[in-house]
């Protein structure tokens, strides 16, 4: 991570190549694949884009994208009277901003600790375990958070043990424990993956600097808060900004699998609705409307995040 | 000496902090692996022996019927069929495709090097979103096909911008002598460059075949309606929301055949599902580690 910064600052002045008969004979190969991927980029990437027109018209699929008739806004003005829509906002919403920060924080954590173990081998192995649940497709995850969470499953058996509860409850029948299993979910399958490149920032922190605030008398808790988080402060700031532009984007396919009719107010997020409207109704149009909603407001929360960062002389995208 | 000596005292606090430290581990590694050796256990026991509960790590009533009556199921060894083919084709597909990409952008002397990776950063933050992504596949007549599940992913900005950043770091030296001595564009990469990636290439393949091994929301999506294309992990989809629907239901134990219970049919499969990685990934750690320090660089 360090190095990326460095090559911003360096700046790599690179020959500049003037474009001659010459040059353009000697690249042919690359631009004859070139102008293949483009071309298949086209279709496949930016083509989709024009089917946003569908979200300002009363799209029919008879008419087409291009003889049906448009109707500005009001697919917009439709989807924002719909209180429907603005509780999955508020789901959406809710759901990204607490997984982003546990994610995050777990992570964070569990990287400062398995640095501090000092035993080799330990540390390989408890990594090795801990990289498996980011492997595992949601079904599975899903499949075996059912089964935990189930009536007989180890959560309702040491609650009871602990006397905690008197009868076994069912976790996925109330609304107020749904967005807590999500974040737990999320935070059980992807801390260890998300600690590597915490784990290589910290060992990229020059070691005597350890040293010297020994020497100093620093304690542990020092070192970490004075030390090795100013050193992995830029990975940080880049990761956080990076994953801001997907927070709506992180709220699909677990909620899609765990969600139920009990639970249904907290669980539908933005990409769900899409798919109930957009391909199960097939009103193209409302489904499309949300999507580019949701398109928007992902630039706009990246930009914004980078301006944050620019202000604050922090480490941004672009 | 004084110095050393100091060094090697350990304090009070710092003990507390090992042995907690070390709690905290033995915790995470127990809450990471209990579920799925739980599972294990689950899917060798006997079904209706398990609804009384009570199964942790070791299965009480031993029996391979869960497994017998997995394979039996048509549906979910053809799915596993499909899953193997678009993982090994998908992962040839976009690994070639992404190399070649990458390649070309990071060519010093290319004219376009700058607007072709530009044209791909866009696609990672503008998509055109669900439902016109599905129109255009009913158009192109890909939907209800196997080639849904490969090509659409054959390019991608993230893997090509992996795969750039490590031809960069190689001397241009090479190349230019290779051009003197008469290579084309094509001989530099297969002869020159490729081998050079190797690290990378399995990287980023590694990345790719993970991804279709587990993805099945494009089955459902585009291939619902045909039964012989959908992948293994829609079939244990269906599985568990047949099982969360039905709960282990009066209706359901009669339904199930003798010591299977749908629980644990599912336990089953997940293990079914899940073995291939897990078998894998211990000995493939160090490419997803670089690959993933790689990663970290966006421009």
């Amino acid at each position: 991570m360090a190095a990326i910064a460095k090559r911003k600052k360096e700046k790599i002045t690179e020959p500049k190549v003037k474009i001659t008969w010459k040059e353009v004979k000697s690249q042919k190969t690359l631009l004859i694949w070139s102008a293949f991927i483009v071309l298949y980029g086209i279709i496949f990437c930016y083509l989709p884009l024009g089917g946003w027109l569908m979200g300002f018209q009363n799209y029919r699929p008879k008419d087409g994208l291009l003889h049906s008739q448009f109707v500005g806004l009001a697919k917009f003005r439709q989807l924002f009277s719909d209180a429907t829509f603005l509780r999955v906002i508020r789901n959406t919403l809710a759901m990204g901003v607490i997984n982003l920060a546990a994610t995050f924080f777990m992570a964070i954590l569990f990287a400062i600790l398995l640095n501090d173990i000092k035993s080799k081998g330990g540390k390989k192995v408890v990594q090795t375990i801990s990289y498996l649940p980011h492997f595992l497709s949601w079904i599975i995850v899903t499949g075996i958070l059912h089964d935990a969470l189930s009536g007989t499953g180890i959560v309702n058996e040491l609650l009871l043990k602990f006397g905690v509860l008197d009868q076994p409850l069912n976790f996925f029948a109330h609304p107020k424990y749904f967005w807590p299993i999500v974040a737990f979910a999320n935070v059980w399958k992807e801390t260890g993956w998300n600690a590597i490149i915490y784990l290589s920032a910290i060992t990229s922190i020059d070691p005597s600097l350890y040293e010297a605030a020994s020497i100093d008398g620093a304690g542990r808790w020092a070192k970490i808060k004075y030390i090795t988080l100013p050193g992995i402060r830029p990975t940080i700031m880049i990761l956080l900004l990076m994953n801001v532009g997907n927070v709506l984007n992180a709220g699909f396919e677990i909620q899609y699998l765990l969600g139920n009719g009990l639970v249904q107010s907290v669980s539908q997020t933005i990409d769900i609705y899409v798919l109930k409207w957009g391909i199960s109704q097939n009103d193209f149009a409302i489904g499309t409307a949300a999507g580019i909603f949701k398109s928007f407001v992902s630039i706009v929360l990246i930009v914004i995040a980078n301006e944050i960062a620019k202000r604050y002389g922090e480490e941004r995208l672009f | 000496m004084q110095l050393f000596h100091k060094k090697k005292k350990t304090s009070v606090g710092d003990t507390i902090f090992v042995v907690c430290n070390t709690l905290f581990m033995i915790c995470f590694v127990l809450i990471t692996l209990y579920p799925i050796l739980n599972t294990l256990a689950i899917s060798f026991n006997d079904g209706t022996d398990a609804l009384r509960g009570g199964i942790y790590l070791w299965p009480r009533k031993f029996t391979l019927k869960n497994y017998i009556t997995v394979l039996q199921k048509d549906n979910l060894v053809t799915g596993a069929y499909i899953s193997v083919a678009r993982t090994v084709i998908g992962t040839l597909l976009s690994l070639a495709c992404n190399a070649v990409l990458a390649f070309i952008v990071s060519r010093k002397r290319f004219m376009f090097k700058k607007q072709l990776s530009l044209f791909w950063v866009i696609t990672m933050y503008v998509n055109g979103g669900m439902i016109p992504t599905f129109l255009l596949y009913k158009n192109l007549g890909l939907t209800n096909s196997f080639w849904v599940y490969v090509i659409p992913g054959m390019f991608s900005a993230f893997n090509m911008l992996v795969i750039r950043t490590y031809m960069n770091g190689i001397p241009e030296s090479l190349e230019e002598s290779a051009q003197l001595d008469g290579a084309g564009y094509t001989t530099v990469f297969l002869k020159i460059i490729s081998p050079l990636c190797k690290p990378v290439y399995a990287t980023v393949a590694l990345f790719v075949a993970v991804g279709q091994w587990n993805s099945w929301f494009d089955a459902m999506l585009y291939n619902r309606m045909s039964s012989n294309l959908t992948t293994l992990q829609y079939e244990l989809m269906k599985l568990l929301s047949s099982v969360t629907n039905q709960g282990n239901s009066v209706e359901a134990m009669k339904n199930a055949a003798g010591a299977v219970t749908p629980t644990s049919v599912r336990a089953a499969a997940t293990v079914l599902t899940m073995l291939p990685i897990v078998c894998l990934y211990p000995f493939l750690q160090r490419y997803f580690v670089t690959g993933l320090t790689i990663g970290g660089v966006k421009e």
